[in-house]
């Protein structure tokens, strides 16, 4: 595939991985603690442990699984709004895949399918306003979610709704930002990360310019950085070098797809539908201020919080569950008491083990493919 | 979630509504092209481009001029390699 392939190829990786090598022992740290290198973006996170990156690279250098997976970061009582709007006998209720396995309270949104209730997954925003077009007696509530990356497709299924009259169709936003997020995670105490990772396809919405409080601020060097094996690699090669030459500044990787200023056709809808929520709840990281965006006064009558009665939002996690752990990069993940025993991707306690983006999942799936990765290279 | 695919646009197909269909992998898909339209870019000048699709919209057009240079220093990163490679050997 055009601008897939050529970023996959085993023999450059090879010689990258020398460079990185090299550059690691050149690369000094107190206390002989190993580099720590934060992807924030679960895109990320899939393609190092798909591809056995973390197995490659030298142990000195450690990936820090970030914050940037949407749907592992959902507190449980997000999912017990989302089964309490889907209970409707009325409701359709319509969510991307990944958010279907996430445990609530009591139940996923799965078990609620299974039970009966018209629950359907759908490739994108359009699609479920579509059912609610075709469906004029069903309220169809999409459940929205995801950073910046997701918010101009639901913003412009919004519009296109009001557009065309299409007055049943809801969205539950539960859309997140990045850089409150990013903040949180550099002041979380005990954090000792030397560089970022940056997200890419949040970047191409956003563009590079608000990653420059990390360089400026924090003294801490941001790649953003493409989803391919050669970007990645690409990516900490250019981290590493800044951290040799004492540098912190914002690079991009990227540049195929993401400029400086974001893409203002992308950034006009989100501005056009949504306004800052004052907080949001965070499993794992609690409750980060302006971290989370809601529907705006204009499109009220799509907002799903303003027509069905929700519950306020707490964050409790299975107290056997350490994925708050996990996500501040305090533990590995399979160092939390239940990885690969009471909690798996089959039956996941936490919603680390959900998605495919989450670092445990991620690492139950891919953690074994080492033997076979050595044999390609 | 965060994943998208490069995909060609082949053809407007609704310009009222921003959609155009794309080959993603040899698959046709309608997708939404609102994301991508610009002062620089009219529904014309999209078609033949590649784009990012991601849940259903084209978020970016793909820089070629940008994808190459990409390349090019990952070439060099290799060339660079070969090098030293080259200078350790003849000092042995």
């Amino acid at each position: 595939m055009k601008y897939v392939d050529e970023f996959r190829d085993p023999k450059q990786a090879k010689k990258i991985l020398l460079e990185i090598d090299k550059l690691c022992t050149e690369i000094v740290l107190p206390e002989d603690r190993p580099i720590q290198i934060m992807e924030v973006c679960g895109g990320h996170t899939h393609s190092i442990f798909r591809y056995g990156l973390n197995q490659l690279l030298p142990k000195k250098l450690e990936f820090v699984h970030g914050p940037g997976c949407p749907v592992c970061v959902l507190p449980r009582s997000v999912v017990d709004n989302c089964i309490r709007i889907a209970e409707n006998e009325d409701v359709i209720f319509t969510t991307f895949g990944d958010a279907m396995r996430v445990p609530g309270s009591e139940k996923s949104l799965l078990d609620l399918k299974a039970d009966g209730r018209d629950i359907r997954m759908v490739y994108s925003p359009l699609d479920a306003m579509t059912i609610a077009q075709n469906n004029p007696d069903k309220r169809v509530v999409f459940f929205g979610l995801g950073f910046e990356t997701t918010m101009p497709s639901t913003a412009l299924s919004i519009m296109q709704a009001k557009k065309l009259g299409v007055d049943n169709f809801y969205l539950f936003c539960n859309h997140i930002t990045i850089i409150p997020t990013i903040k949180a995670v550099l002041d979380s105490p005990g954090m000792r990360i030397d560089g970022f990772l940056g997200p890419g396809h949040v970047s191409l919405i956003i563009g590079t310019k608000p990653y420059h409080f990390i360089a400026d601020e924090y003294q801490k060097p941001l790649v953003a950085a493409g989803f391919e094996p050669l970007d990645i690699l690409q990516s900490v090669w250019m981290i590493l070098k800044q951290l040799k030459n004492g540098e912190a500044k914002v690079e991009n990787q990227y540049k195929r797809l993401v400029n400086d200023n974001g893409n203002a056709s992308a950034l006009s809808p989100i501005a056009e539908v949504f306004e800052l929520r004052e907080f949001f709840e965070w499993r794992g990281l609690g409750s980060i201020n302006h971290s989370g965006v809601k529907i705006n006064d204009k499109y009220r009558q799509y907002d799903a919080e303003a027509v069905f009665k929700l519950k306020e939002v707490t964050v409790t996690d299975p107290d056997v569950c350490q994925c708050g752990e996990v996500l501040k990069g305090v533990l590995k993940p399979w160092q939390c008491k239940v990885f690969g025993k009471e909690c798996t991707p089959e039956i996941p306690l936490g919603a680390l083990m959900v998605s495919t983006e989450g670092a445990c999942s991620a690492h139950y799936s891919y953690g074994q493919n080492i033997d076979l990765i050595n044999q390609k290279l | 979630m965060c994943l998208g695919v490069p995909a060609q646009i082949k053809e407007i197909v609704d310009m009222d509504n921003q959609m155009a269909m794309v080959d993603l992998s040899g698959v046709s898909r309608a997708v939404n092209i609102a994301c991508v339209l610009s002062d620089t870019n009219s529904a014309e000048t999209l078609i033949g481009q590649w784009v990012l699709v991601h849940v259903g919209f084209a978020l970016s057009v793909v820089d070629e001029e940008e994808a190459y240079k990409t390349l090019k220093i990952l070439d060099e990163i290799g060339e660079l390699y070969a090098t030293m490679e080259d200078l350790k050997q003849g000092e042995k």
